[in-house]
């Protein structure tokens, strides 16, 4: 038997591995990721500034900057010409313009993270019912006018229920170190009827201004965002923020499957839990004030994922980007798309999000991983 | 010595070897049934062993043992003198690397980056800096090269195991476990993975690999450690254990053991009712 030597060198020489190393694409492309980043900060500046300048108070983009830069103390730019423009400008739109982009930030790389945690792509934190259970924790601190931790009760709650429904649906939906598709969405289905039950039980049990603010808070809005509570949800969020890149690598690592994330020295259990205490942290930084929000999770880093990559490190700064600009333009939209009228933001993105969903679908079908 | 495909120093760095396996009195109960009874496994440095056996013989069960994936209900595996339980994960993939029996990836990575993800036991190291040349020389070393940018989920299965196996060199580690490296490949690549697993054992690595291919096992393996029934029933040179009557008494087959090139090849022999059906 003649035992046939393919490479035999390659294994002993180092010094040719010099030659075939050099992979001249990888530098660029991590340049060419570098400038994405940037652009995409660019665009959300851009969308910042056109939101905040836009509604029945007309405020131009040079102007709403002149605004912005003289609170920092630099004049150069003219401060708006209205009476009520720079009043409008920082006790209105501003901290919605915030709110949004905090928000945004949050469900996208919470999307991200979750659908990494679960090495599946159809996770995220509204299919799979982490904010219905969120809701249903925040309308009950409502409807029983709970005031335990102040201005904290609300967000507090909604953080105690996403945790805890994210751990449920995560206990439920693995089996043998990996999520499939169907039992994540039959998952979210069971999570999602008997939230609604719950929050449907309290609407019918609360009295008549607490409706109203469960309703509001279901529906998902950033009307009425303030200062205050950007100050609230901020901290929260850039928290899970940071912690989330920390994680970027070994969740790239998790893609292999449990077993062999192990192999190659991944700490899986504890990875797994600190990244669904940061996905409930993210979530319900973004829901505890805007309300329940679907879909950016999922189609954001989707996006990202065609154009870029499955890369985290990518990834999760890309997604956080996209989806504050994505949250920025669909509430722009949702308060200027009809005359004095403030739609429901999770309405529009639901509107938005429930095709791609089912495009998604399709396309997992379709393609070579199946149902799985 | 070190199997490095790098040249490298330290007791924790890529490619140290010197470390022992071994399993002492396993005992695995899966779902009530005994999968392992009373094994005892222990592979130096410098040895390819392979694992062979009837279906269900609890082969892989043991490699996830040997690999620290299950824990024994009676017994211990040594890694270098410690138990494997004791060592934290990342401490050692730095010292073991497994080839699964098949690789599922839930995104969709270019085959060099999962290949990379290798590396990863030696991230924030200053063995970190080799990574670009590892990972070169395990793509060339596992005939992957042309791979590299290709979509791992989109490879057929035997590029994913070959480009599984480039992951397992890029790891650059003295024990090296291997469950049925050769099962989806062709006939050469089966030579050369086998070829590469040969010359990690000659440069003092420990190198396990699950077999079906008795011929495979009979050409490459120093040892060959026959289970049947979960049980060790022969242990030995494969010139003293691929003899007709063991073989047969395990696998309940007929067969013929010839030599080649001073290596036994079991083939089976068909018998006379089968010859006339």
């Amino acid at each position: 038997m003649t035992a046939v030597e393919p490479r035999p060198a390659a294994l002993d020489r180092p010094a040719s591995a010099g030659q075939v190393a050099a992979h001249p694409a990888a530098g660029r492309r991590r340049g060419a990721r570098g400038l994405a980043l940037v652009g995409l900060a660019l665009a959300l500046l851009a969308a910042v500034v056109l939101a905040a300048g836009t509604g029945q108070l007309e405020v131009p983009p040079s102007e709403v900057l002149g605004s912005l830069l003289h609170r920092v103390g630099i004049d150069v730019l003219p401060l708006p010409t209205h009476p009520l423009g720079d009043v409008t400008l920082w006790t209105v739109r501003f901290p919605r313009v915030a709110m949004a982009v905090v928000a945004g930030a949050a469900l996208a790389s919470a999307g991200a993270l979750m659908q990494g945690v679960f090495g599946n792509p159809l996770a995220e934190p509204a299919v799979v019912g982490v904010s219905a259970g969120a809701a249903v924790a925040a309308a009950t601190v409502i409807s029983l006018g709970l005031t335990f931790a102040g201005s904290w009760s609300v967000p507090l709650a909604a953080f105690a229920g996403g945790l805890a429904t994210t751990l449920l649906v995560y206990l439920l939906s693995r089996d043998h170190g990996r999520t499939e598709v169907v039992t994540l969405v039959l998952t979210g289905i069971a999570v999602n009827a008997v939230a609604n039950a719950g929050l449907a039980f309290l609407l019918f049990w609360s009295d008549t201004s607490a409706r109203e603010e469960i309703t509001f808070w279901t529906l998902g809005s950033l009307n009425g965002a303030r200062w205050a509570q950007v100050a609230v949800v901020a901290p929260m969020v850039g928290a899970g923020l940071l912690a989330a890149l920390a994680l970027a690598r070994p969740l790239d690592l998790l893609a292999l499957g449990d077993r062999a994330a192990r192999h190659v020295g991944v700490d899986v259990e504890r990875l797994r839990l600190v990244a669904v205490v940061v996905v409930a942290v993210l979530t319900a930084g973004a829901v505890a004030f805007c309300g329940v929000v679907s879909f950016v999770g999922l189609v954001v880093p989707h996006l990202v994922r065609l154009v870029a990559g499955p890369g985290h490190r990518f990834l999760l700064p890309a997604s956080a980007l996209g989806g504050a600009l994505l949250l920025v333009l669909a509430d722009l939209g949702a308060r200027t798309l009809i005359s004095y009228a403030d739609l429901p933001l999770g309405m529009l993105t639901s509107l938005v999000g429930g095709p791609f969903f089912f495009w998604l679908l399709r396309r997992a079908r379709a393609g070579a991983g199946g149902w799985s | 010595m070190r199997p490095s495909i790098l040249s490298r120093g330290g007791t924790d760095a890529p490619g140290a070897t010197g470390d022992h396996l071994e399993a002492r009195g396993v005992h695995v109960r899966l779902g009530g049934r005994p999968v392992l009874r009373d094994v005892d496994l222990a592979v130096g440095p410098g040895e390819l062993v392979a694992l062979v056996g009837p279906n269900g013989a609890g082969k892989s069960t043991l490699l996830s043992v040997l690999a620290g994936d299950l824990t024994p209900d009676a017994g211990q595996v040594l890694l270098g003198g410690e138990p494997l339980h004791r060592l934290p994960a990342r401490r050692l993939a730095r010292r073991r690397s497994v080839l699964p029996q098949s690789q599922r990836l839930a995104f969709s990575f270019p085959a060099e980056e999962v290949v990379r993800m290798g590396r990863s036991p030696w991230w924030r190291t200053p063995h970190e800096q080799d990574d670009d040349r590892a990972v070169a020389v395990a793509l060339a070393a596992a005939d992957v090269r042309h791979l590299a940018v290709r979509a791992y989920p989109r490879l057929s299965g035997g590029e994913r195991a070959r480009t599984d196996l480039a992951r397992v060199l890029a790891q650059d580690t003295g024990v090296v476990l291997l469950d049925e490296p050769t099962a989806a490949l062709d006939l050469r690549h089966q030579q050369s993975v086998l070829a590469t697993a040969r010359r990690l054992a000659d440069a003092g690595g420990v190198v396990v690999v699950v077999l079906h291919d008795l011929g495979l096992a009979g050409a490459w393996a120093d040892r060959v450690v026959v289970l049947r029934d979960g049980e060790v029933r022969a242990d030995g040179a494969p010139s003293d254990v691929l003899v007709p009557a063991l073989v047969e008494e395990v696998y309940g087959l007929p067969v013929a053991v010839v030599e080649v090139g001073g290596r036994p090849v079991v083939v089976p022999v068909r018998r006379q009712s089968e010859e006339r059906a």
